[in-house]
């Protein structure tokens, strides 16, 4: 039964950072090249255009409700399982998810890379 | 990809390193907290390298979100978990801990995916340029006020 709340806690913790990642690539990219900006227009608007974006702020709420959930995941699991599991199924959520929602083209170099770093990130920290 | 860019992708790995460090460091002082002693976290945030630790998340929630200005999450994300390496690597030469077989395998894993993705294009989607976006804006406005 605990590990079944483990793994549901460890799904819950992928799919919410996974949210999160795309939509905060997804208001950076209409905020734009922030640097440019910055040259531009000076630091404070760029900030407050970050800000402005609802897609930002909801990026925001997914992570803090993705940090949260690690804290509960880790209160049934062992850190030992549930922060390496749940930081390679995260990779490899992001890929799948960058794909579809963001339209990158995920090419073969970038799912090797993916997979790759998701195995080494599971080997690092077991 | 300009050298400023790639000092930007360094302090992702960096600042998400040394933050998570210098956490990990804090509590150590702090121990065990749990939902029924939640006091202990205003104790954490009066500990000088927890304050230090946030300070260097903000650094990389900054970068990060720059690199995402301008580059594919599906690149940022592989090529600045080269700071998982750097970690390992503070792990056994600075802290002297002990990196088993296992964990150098998967330092290799790693490494290989972030030569993997680095060699590739940083964008393959059309961001918003700015400039293209401000005319248009100054335009509008410019109707408006006519």
């Amino acid at each position: 039964m605990n590990h079944l709340y483990t793994w549901a806690g460890i799904l819950v913790i992928v799919i919410t950072s996974v949210t999160g990642d795309v939509l905060l690539s997804h208001a950076m990219k209409s905020v734009g090249d922030v640097g440019e900006r910055y040259r531009r227009t000076g630091l404070v608007p760029v900030i407050g255009r970050i800000l402005g974006n609802p897609y930002f702020v909801l990026g925001i709420v997914a992570m803090a409700a993705a940090f949260f959930s690690l804290l509960f995941a880790l209160s049934w699991g062992d850190v030992s399982l549930v922060a390496p599991a749940s930081a390679s199924l995260t990779f490899v959520g992001n890929a799948v998810a960058a794909r579809m929602f963001l339209h990158e083209r995920v090419d073969r170099r970038r799912w090797m890379a993916a997979g790759l770093v998701a195995c080494g990130v599971a080997l690092l920290a077991g | 990809m300009t050298f400023q860019k790639y000092l930007v992708l360094v302090g992702v790995a960096l600042f998400a390193s040394a933050g998570d460090s210098l956490l990990s460091r804090g509590m150590k002082d702090i121990g065990g907290v749990s939902l029924h002693n939640l006091s202990a976290l205003i104790a954490a945030v009066r500990n000088p390298w927890v304050v230090l630790g946030i300070l260097f998340l903000i650094a990389f929630f900054a970068a990060y979100m720059s690199a995402l200005s301008w580059a594919d999450l599906t690149y940022v994300l592989p090529a600045t978990s080269i700071g998982y390496v750097v970690l390992a690597l503070i792990a056994k030469f600075v802290l002297h801990e002990q990196v088993t077989m296992l964990r150098w395998v998967g330092i290799l894993l790693i490494s290989a995916g972030v030569s993997f993705v680095a060699g590739g294009p940083a964008l393959t989607t059309r961001p918003a340029d700015p400039a293209v976006e401000d005319e248009a804006l100054q335009a509008v406005h410019a109707r408006s006020h006519s």
